[in-house]
């Protein structure tokens, strides 16, 4: 799954690292790291912590592989 | 597109145009579907793949955490977009509206969206770029090479350029025990964006960590074994490092050369904009049409007495596309203004760095809380006695307070919000390596850089 996290709003409160520890890591003493693109059997703890999180930082896809791009080549 | 009615045909069935798919791009795109916009919707992006996101590249992929391919960027809704990728646009065509094509295709539009960003700027000397071991980091492609060199366990990284990327890269390679050479012309690490103060911090926390720092110095020259393989580099003052790994981190070229054509008010320092993000012409005329977000614009901040400012964040990548998005499809009176103040961050040597204002708008700098020694504290900038700017090193849970102050424009330097107020909170000069960033290479003739001053005497000067 697809995970996004706006660093500039999160305040390491590590509400997600504790919630969902595989794809939220604290670094240092309130850098946060967190994997772009968690298993999906880790979605259910993904999500509680998008939903925990007080700033409201963490994005989750909406979508999960519908809308994929069309690509075109270089003729 | 004056009237209601047309706006309200366009917002049905018009075509809108985003040149440069990734962060602003998409960002720009589920917007305009948020606002109702059920027209046509062309996306043109020279990268091939879906939309994905940057800042991960020089730190969880470097780690190896993340695959390099593994930053695809979440999508808030569907786009229903038209994609057409793995070709440039190579030119703009303002008297019929539309965009041309590496490949010949065009594409008209009734709107446009120009969010073409930064591309990495080079090794100058093509031959030593080359080289097997000698790396940029943009995209993700970049990213996945210079994983699997540091990866491999080599026995030394050069990185040039001690800028935000050059030392989270460093960083990285530190926490993997790799020996890492950095060499930064500038007197220490972070100086161009955050000044001598902060940068002599950066200096201390590099060399704790075990980085051979070479500041001072230019690298003159990169040899290569028979191979073909980088080896060693060479420095302005004659030592030598051998290395098998070289990054070059010299910062970004914003990608405007293909609209050098188009009449629009573009140069090094991106494509001039109003606070709107409608592009202005060379004429310092706006256009109604043309809009610009992202790594690539640059647009007058009223907090900062109007001037143009180029930003390289995130943040304001995300911002100024739902503005652009937004204004894209509203009348003159329902126009948003982006009047953000900027946020920035960066994580290396296990410190969480954030920024909220302009570092670089800043004659003085101060300590206004914690400790410098423990590397958790708030430094705030000021510009003739107001505050401007603050920097956290492990203490972002501040920064909200000197937005405030920053928004009020409140006096400098400010009391310490807290009761442990730092021994020496006197402010020193800031002291950026040469001219500061918002005083360069101003590229648009006619709109000045403060328009108060225009209307008193600089629209003399430009008569
Ligand atoms: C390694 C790295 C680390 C970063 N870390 C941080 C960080 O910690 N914090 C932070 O705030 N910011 C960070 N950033 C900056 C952040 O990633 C950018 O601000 C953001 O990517 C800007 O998005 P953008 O869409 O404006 O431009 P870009 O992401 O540059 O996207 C522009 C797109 O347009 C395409 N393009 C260019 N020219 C053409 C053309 N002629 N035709 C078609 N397509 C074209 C490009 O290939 C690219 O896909 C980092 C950037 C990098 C590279
Ligand atoms: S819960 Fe939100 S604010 Fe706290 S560390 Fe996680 S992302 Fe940041």
């Amino acid at each position: 799954m697809r995970v996004v996290v706006d660093l500039s709003r999160c305040q390491g409160y590590a509400q997600c690292a504790f919630l969902a520890p595989d794809a939220f890591r604290m670094h240092g003493e309130e850098a946060l790291m967190y994997s772009s693109n968690p298993d999906d059997a880790q979605r259910h703890q993904v999500l509680r912590a998008a939903a925990a999180c007080p700033l409201q930082a963490i994005l989750v896809d909406q979508l999960e592989g519908r809308d994929a791009p069309v690509g075109t080549s270089p003729s | 597109m004056s009237t209601a009615d047309t706006l309200q045909g366009f917002k049905r069935d018009g075509r809108v145009v985003i040149v440069g798919a990734s962060l602003a791009g998409l960002r720009a795109a589920e917007a305009l579907r948020d606002e109702g916009f059920t027209g046509k919707l062309t996306m043109i992006g020279d990268e091939l793949g879906e939309p994905y996101d940057r800042p991960p590249l020089s730190k969880q992929v470097l780690t190896g955490w993340v695959p390099a391919d593994g930053t695809t960027l979440p999508r808030r809704r569907d786009i229903d977009a038209e994609w057409l990728l793995g070709v440039p646009a190579d030119g703009l065509d303002l008297a019929n509206n539309h965009v041309r094509l590496a490949d010949g295709r065009t594409v008209p539009f009734d709107r446009m969206l120009i969010s073409t960003g930064v591309r990495a700027r080079p090794w100058p000397v093509e031959a030593e770029a080359a080289l097997d071991g000698v790396f940029v980091v943009r995209t993700r492609e970049d990213a996945a090479g210079l994983q699997r060199a540091v990866a491999a366990g080599p026995s030394r990284v050069l990185i040039i350029g001690a800028g935000f990327t050059g030392s989270e890269i460093a960083s990285v390679c530190r926490e993997r025990d790799i020996p890492v050479t950095v060499a930064e012309l500038a007197p220490s690490p972070l100086v161009g964006g955050l000044g001598a103060m902060i940068g002599e911090i950066a200096a201390d926390m590099q060399r704790a960590h075990g980085v051979d720092l070479r500041c001072g110095v230019k690298v003159t020259q990169l040899e290569g074994d028979a191979q073909g393989r980088v080896r060693r580099a060479h420095f302005s003052d004659g030592s030598t490092v051998d290395a098998d790994v070289v990054v070059v981190a010299l910062g970004g070229i914003r990608n405007t050369e293909w609209l050098r054509d188009s009449g629009l008010a573009v140069g090094v320092w991106g494509v001039a904009c109003d606070a709107g993000c409608r592009a202005f012409d060379l004429n310092g005329l706006v256009t109604d049409d043309i809009f610009v977000a992202g790594d690539v614009a640059r647009s007058p901040n009223p907090m900062y007495e109007y001037r143009f400012i180029s930003l390289e964040h995130w943040a304001n990548a995300v911002e100024q596309a739902e503005i652009a998005a937004h204004n894209m499809v509203s009348t003159q009176a329902n126009r948003w203004p982006h009047l953000s103040i900027p946020t920035f961050w960066s994580i290396q040597f296990g410190v969480n760095i954030k920024s909220v204002g302009v570092p670089t708008y800043a004659d003085e700098v101060v300590v206004t809380q914690g400790s410098v020694a423990d590397h958790r504290f708030v430094a705030a900038y000021g510009y003739q006695g107001r505050v401007t700017a603050a920097v956290s090193f492990n203490n972002a849970k501040w920064l909200d307070h000197y937005r405030q102050l920053i928004e009020r424009a409140a006096p400098f330097p400010p009391p310490c919000p807290t009761p442990d107020q730092p021994l020496d909170a006197k402010p020193v000069p800031v002291d950026f390596p040469g001219p500061t960033l918002l005083a360069q290479g101003a590229t648009v003739v006619v709109t000045g850089h403060d328009p108060g001053e225009r209307r008193v005497t600089a629209m003399r000067q430009h008569r």
